[in-house]
């Protein structure tokens, strides 16, 4: 049954680093592409965005992460969200990411991985198809 | 040409040619969204004066270069900027660049290091020596420059927040090296406003980091006087999305609200203002990159002559280090970014670049490669040893063009000066969130650009490739963070704590008198005091900033 509200969104950007172009770029893009963006801002710890992802009844969590701490922040953000009951929330992270830590961060429930130079349509376009599975 | 003639070409040239073969598009923008007239010529700098306007290389306003024989004389300094790991691995590669012909040092340090924490902290979790090196007290700055005679080169530190320690380690190695600290010379990046505007490495609240800057003012004339104590940057104001003139805009009204603070501290306008230094971003768009360099150094000469009469000459010379724009760069097709790069310090050159930095093509990636940046420093070789351009001063001086972009640049630029001093200077700017949000509106236009292929970058959103080339990345994994969590525990060990723990208190105290804060961080680092102790001593007297996240 597809409920009729608008796909909701958290925006973090986790971990010590402070560039948040592409989180403020996505956010727009997801916010102009019709869905509910929360932006947490900046340095956000996995337990702050476990919780806030909770408060906000998210559908979708994008995370950026430009600073090679994807292996440390994301195995236990994934942890979080299954001992809250939020397993079925999509998780998307937007950044560097190496090649040879993909695969490792898909096996713990990463659905989307956007390296540099995707399109915000792109992204915009994962979602809807994604989400609309689950409401 | 008289009116009528140009009249008669656009009617008997120009619009037939039009007619057979229409123009690419129906109007033409620089990358930062500025409308490209089809052709410039003399009428556009009609009120241009030489003298007044330009005046010949090494005379106000500099905007033709403040050295009198340009790039005859000496060339600008080839510093590659660089850090990763521990200082062991980062004292390595630096001994390579100076072995391959680099002529400066230019230190990246780690998250936690320029976030005032130490590797240990939970904070710093996955994050030690992964963007920079990692140091944590003054034995790490003790490897880092093992071997390296600091009495011999000139070392730039990219270091903001916690600038006053880093930059009481350099002066305390420096010292155990036997060089006098009168002979020192190097910068330190210093520059916090544009932290709360773009890169938002802060730790303190606005007024007193402004205060520790002022600080360190006092302390450099007075103790380091070859010191560079401030890199006033837009670099990073560039790579969060501004337009090329709102960076130097507001990197230009940074350094104005430096000026301000620091008189207002007491310090002689041509005391501190000569030692000041600038970095700019060397981005795509070619000639609109050199029109504001050349701006920059009219606009900061006529501001310092006529906003605070400065009197010394060295007080209006604007000299900047330039940076290759590492936004530019692309995952896809990563040798295209050789050619970018060579392209963009080409106009940081033709611009009169003090100091450069090329990018490697592999920073969309990962941290560079030492191939990559051995690469990167030959691109800025090639270009001064082969290319010519190096030996005419301002060559595209006098271009109908180039001189119409750079008057645009200086209106714009003081357009913007008039509404941040309306609004009480850059700081209440800052409290305000007004260069955020301008920066913010900036990028997220250009982004739409892109979606829509107004604007191209080639192998990203055109002219895009089949089967990338495998290449090879820079990994680097968890060791780092194990050896400098390790050290740091035999450190406090080993370290006379109680020591450590008066001149903490001396530090504490310092911060909640009007004391320069450099004499008790001074002796908190000789006593092996860490970056995460001092910085907590100063985050329990002055709080932590947190700004208010908008989009």
């Amino acid at each position: 049954m597809r409920v009729d509200r608008k796909i909701r969104v958290v925006i973090a950007k986790p971990g010590l680093d402070g560039h948040d172009r592409g989180a403020k770029v996505i956010a727009r893009a997801l916010r102009d592409a019709g869905m509910e963006v929360i932006y947490t801002g900046l340095r956000q710890t996995p337990e702050q965005i476990a919780t806030a992802s909770l408060q906000e009844d998210a559908d979708v969590i994008g995370l950026s992460i430009l600073s090679g701490a994807h292996n440390h922040i994301v195995p236990r953000l994934m942890e979080l969200l299954r001992q809250n009951g939020l397993d079925d929330v999509l998780v998307l992270i937007g950044g560097i990411i190496p090649d040879v830590d993909i695969p490792k961060l898909k096996a713990i429930g990463v659905k989307g991985i956007f390296l540099p130079g995707t399109g915000m349509q792109e992204i915009v376009d994962f979602i809807n198809l994604h989400v609309r599975a689950r409401v | 040409m008289a009116d009528a003639d140009r009249e008669r070409w656009r009617r008997e040239t120009l619009e037939p040619a039009l007619k057979k073969a229409p123009e690419r598009a129906s109007t033409f923008t620089t990358i930062s969204g500025r409308p490209v007239d089809r052709l410039y010529s003399a009428e556009n700098v009609e009120g241009l004066d030489y003298d007044r306007d330009l005046a010949d290389p090494g005379a106000f306003p500099y905007t033709r270069g403040i050295h009198r024989s340009g790039y005859r004389g000496k060339l600008w300094t080839m510093r590659q900027f660089a850090g990763f790991g521990t200082p062991q691995d980062t004292n390595a590669r630096y001994k390579a660049l100076l072995e391959a012909g680099g002529t400066g040092l230019s230190v990246a340090f780690d998250l936690p290091t320029l976030m005032g924490r130490d590797p240990d902290h939970e904070l710093s979790r996955g994050e030690v020596g992964k963007c920079g090196v990692s140091v944590a007290s003054l034995a790490d700055m003790e490897a880092l420059f093992d071997g390296i005679s600091l009495g011999d080169i000139t070392t730039s530190m990219t270091i903001n927040s916690p600038a006053a320690m880093i930059f009481a380690m350099y002066l305390v190695v420096a010292e155990r090296q036997g060089a006098d600290w009168e002979t020192l010379s190097g910068t330190i990046q210093n520059d916090i406003l544009k932290e709360f505007i773009a890169q938002k490495e802060y730790i303190f609240p606005p007024r007193p980091s402004m205060r520790i800057i002022t600080d360190i003012f006092a302390f450099s004339l007075a103790s380091v006087p070859r010191w560079n104590p401030i890199s006033v940057s837009g670099y990073h104001i560039r790579e969060a999305g501004a337009t090329a003139l709102q960076e130097l805009a507001f990197t230009l009204r940074d350094g104005i609200e430096y000026v301000d603070w620091g008189v207002k501290a007491g310090l002689d306008v041509d005391s501190f203002v000569p030692r000041m230094s600038f970095f700019f971003n060397a981005h795509s768009d070619f000639f609109e990159e050199i029109a504001k360099y050349r701006a920059a150094r009219r606009i900061w000469a006529r501001e310092m002559r006529d906003r605070f009469g400065a009197r010394s000459e060295r007080s209006w010379k604007l000299r900047f280090h330039s940076q290759t724009a590492g936004v530019s760069l692309t995952a896809q097709q990563p040798y295209n970014n050789v050619v970018r790069t060579a392209l963009q310090a080409l106009s940081a050159v033709l611009g009169g670049t003090n100091s450069l930095h090329t990018n490697s093509l592999d920073e969309a990636l990962a941290l560079p490669t030492e191939q990559a940046a051995t690469l990167a420093l030959r691109t800025q070789q090639i270009i001064a040893h082969e290319s010519g351009i190096a030996e005419a001063i301002d060559p595209f001086g006098g271009s109908f063009y180039v001189e119409t972009l750079t008057n645009q640049m200086e209106e714009g630029a003081r357009a913007y000066f008039a509404q941040i001093d309306r609004m009480g200077g850059m700081v209440e700017a800052i409290e305000r969130g007004f260069p955020q949000k301008e920066i913010a509106d900036s990028s997220y236009r250009f982004q739409q650009a892109l979606e829509r292929k107004e604007k191209v970058v080639v192998g990203v959103n055109d002219f895009i490739g089949t089967g990338e080339p495998t290449f090879e990345t820079l990994y680097l994994d968890e060791s780092a963070s194990e050896t400098q969590i390790g050290a740091l525990e035999r450190l406090r060990k080993t370290r006379d704590a109680g020591e450590v723990a008066r001149a903490l208190d001396r530090l504490r105290a310092a911060a909640n008198s009007v004391d320069n804060v450099m004499p008790p961080i001074l002796d908190a680092v000789r006593a092996y005091a860490t970056v995460g102790e001092m910085c907590d001593a100063l985050r329990e007297v002055w709080g932590e900033y947190e700004e208010v996240p908008a989009i």
